[in-house]
């Protein structure tokens, strides 16, 4: 085992409410707008900051090279340390993690870790095409050249592997807008039924509009410090328990056809027939959780972890990720759903924010978005940030925050526990 | 030495085009041509010229893994691979119809993407197939490599249709 390093606490974030377009705000304003709400929840300022980590995927949206430097030069915060990280989906899961490993290995004591992506600056149809530029372009991209393409044929071979249904997939699509109905900053809270998300308009077979997250502009701030500036800084720190990161070949043509890596509630004779990942499973999101596991000392997942925020990017990959996560077995992810496990006051409410899909998920903020919810949510103080405590799990002590890039091709799972 | 006080920029009467004027939003244009080489994976775009599907197979005997999509290296040992001729025939591993797309493929659409697998490789090929409704596609259903007469050099050069033992099913 590697060293443990130094404990590492959130103590403060912020967001702004995604949006399809905010273009009275750049980049650099939204950015600010969520640091400065983190540094006042905080009651912290600027000189209390010792570097940063900046997080945004695409430079192609803004057609602006080192937006990052731009961001830290307008925060106020050069000329102190920073970095910018890039890992697709998980840009902002990964630089959560990279503001954890410099905090950890003793360089920073306090880093902000923020994200943003600004994707109104093209329509839709030419923001698909530079998110599939994040598949092989001799391969992928010009035969399929579209990500919910991909995800539908995952989504195909899910259900025929284990008779997962579209209207379980539709159930995830309902959970999710339906908490988003609580959370004023998401993009779209909506109430829905079966009926509207399958008869949305088809985007790829078997995914229809409502099973698809949208495009969106926003920012997140999350700031993190070791243990005494933690407690100096804030009575209610959140401890970030542990991290961990997956990752797979960039084309989903390359996936072997192996054998289940384990978790400890897991037996091999659980999978006896399954050729894993396939294209079915994401192996980097189950590599994810069993090193964060490991390292949180989790060995029953379903019944360890109260609250989970993850990558539901599409309804089926938030199915596959319960499985990834080890709520519950493979094959089992439709019928967990179904069976309102992951609701809000179901055995481990998951995405009670609304997820991707209701939130928006404006790249390099979204695993950032999710850290901040999951701070307030073990913060206990969702009530204070949110307005209203619909969406407050009752006694979450202990969250797990999951971000996925490509087509399962970067994962990162960070488990998060309340002090108090 | 030229110090000249009176000098004055040339304007152009190109004018910008105007969305909105508070926020101020404009149209930026950005378009280019890129040098693109496929370097190591050359020959499999230029075999569809002759009709052929290339993959790759590790050279590594205690390896041997094979690729429906060519790669150069093994991912399992990291040992070289060689080229391979595929098989025509292959059967549907997964597949979709696309709707809507990127802004380059949205002409096209809808369109079938299949994953296929061939008997004996170990990996799979994404590929566009034609010949057959949504509602005809199945895992399992046996398709045929057609191959365009004109290359593009893309990998749409070769694409598939279904085998007529699907007509048997």
């Amino acid at each position: 085992m590697r060293s443990q390093g130094r404990k590492v606490y959130m103590v403060s974030g912020g967001v702004t409410k995604f949006a399809k377009a905010t273009p009275d705000m750049d980049f650099r304003l939204r950015t600010k707008k969520a640091f400065d709400y983190a540094l006042n929840d905080a009651g912290i300022s600027l000189k209390d900051i010792d570097g940063s980590v900046a997080s945004y995927f695409a430079d192609h949206f803004q057609r602006q090279l080192m937006s990052g430097i731009m961001a830290q030069d307008y925060l106020g915060l050069t000329p102190k340390p920073s970095k910018r990280i890039e890992g697709g989906g998980a840009t902002g899961g990964l630089a959560f993690q990279t503001g954890f490993e410099e905090v950890s290995s003793g360089r920073m004591d306090t880093c902000a870790v923020y994200g943003f992506e600004s994707m109104s600056h093209v329509n839709t149809w030419k923001g698909n095409e530079f998110i599939a530029l994040a598949s092989d372009t001799n391969f992928d991209y010009p035969v399929g050249g579209f990500y919910t393409g991909y995800y539908a044929l995952m989504a195909v071979r899910h259900m025929h592997e284990f008779g997962t249904t579209v209207e379980q997939l539709a159930k995830v699509s309902i959970k999710n807008h339906g908490n988003a109905i609580h959370n004023p900053y998401s993009q779209s809270p909506m109430k829905l039924t079966v009926e509207d998300v399958r008869n949305s308009p088809m985007v790829s077979y078997p995914l229809t509009r409502l099973d698809v997250c949208t495009m969106s502009d926003g920012a997140a701030v999350a700031i993190l410090a070791d243990e005494e500036k933690a407690f100096e800084m804030s009575d209610n720190p959140v401890l970030v328990k542990s991290i961990g990161t997956g990752t797979d070949t960039m084309r989903l043509s390359d996936r072997p056809f192996l054998k289940v890596p384990l978790l400890p509630n897991e037996k091999e004779s659980d999978y006896r027939n399954l050729k894993y990942p396939g294209i079915h499973s994401f192996r980097a999101g189950r590599t994810a959780a069993k090193e964060a596991y490991e390292a949180a000392g989790i060995t029953d997942p379903l019944d360890e972890i109260d609250v989970v925020e993850l990558h539901d990017a599409y309804t089926s990959s938030e199915v596959q990720t319960y499985e990834d996560l080890g709520l519950c077995k493979y094959g089992e992810g439709g019928s967990f759903i179904e069976e309102g496990k992951s609701a809000l006051n179901g055995k481990v409410a998951v995405n009670p924010s609304g997820g991707l899909l209701a939130c928006g998920h404006p790249v390099g903020a979204t695993g950032i978005m999710q850290a901040v919810f999951m701070f307030w949510q073990l913060q206990h103080s969702l009530k204070k940030h949110f307005g209203n405590d619909k969406l407050q799990v009752n006694g979450a002590k202990r969250g797990l925050i999951h971000s996925h890039a490509g087509t399962g091709t970067y994962v990162t799972v960070s488990i998060m526990e309340a002090v108090k | 030495m030229t110090i000249n006080p009176n000098a004055k920029m040339e304007e152009s009467q190109d004018g910008t085009e105007v969305y909105n004027i508070d926020p101020l939003i404009v149209k930026s244009h950005y378009e280019i041509d890129y040098i693109h080489s496929y370097a190591q994976d050359s020959r499999f775009f230029t075999s569809l010229g002759k009709k052929k599907l290339m993959g790759t197979r590790c050279k590594n005997p205690n390896c041997g893994y094979s690729y429906a999509t060519p790669r150069m290296h093994c991912m399992i040992c990291g040992s070289e691979t060689e080229w391979i001729e595929l098989p025509g025939k292959g059967k549907i591993h997964s597949y979709t119809t696309c709707y809507f797309g990127s802004e380059a493929f949205l002409k096209e659409t809808p369109f079938h993407l299949v994953l296929v697998e061939f008997e004996g490789i170990d990996s799979v090929f994404l590929a566009r197939l034609i010949g057959a409704d949504t509602e005809d596609l199945y895992i399992g259903m046996p398709i045929v490599a057609k191959f365009k007469r004109l290359q593009s050099f893309s990998p749409t050069d070769v694409y598939f249709v279904p085998s007529a033992e699907a007509l048997k099913k």
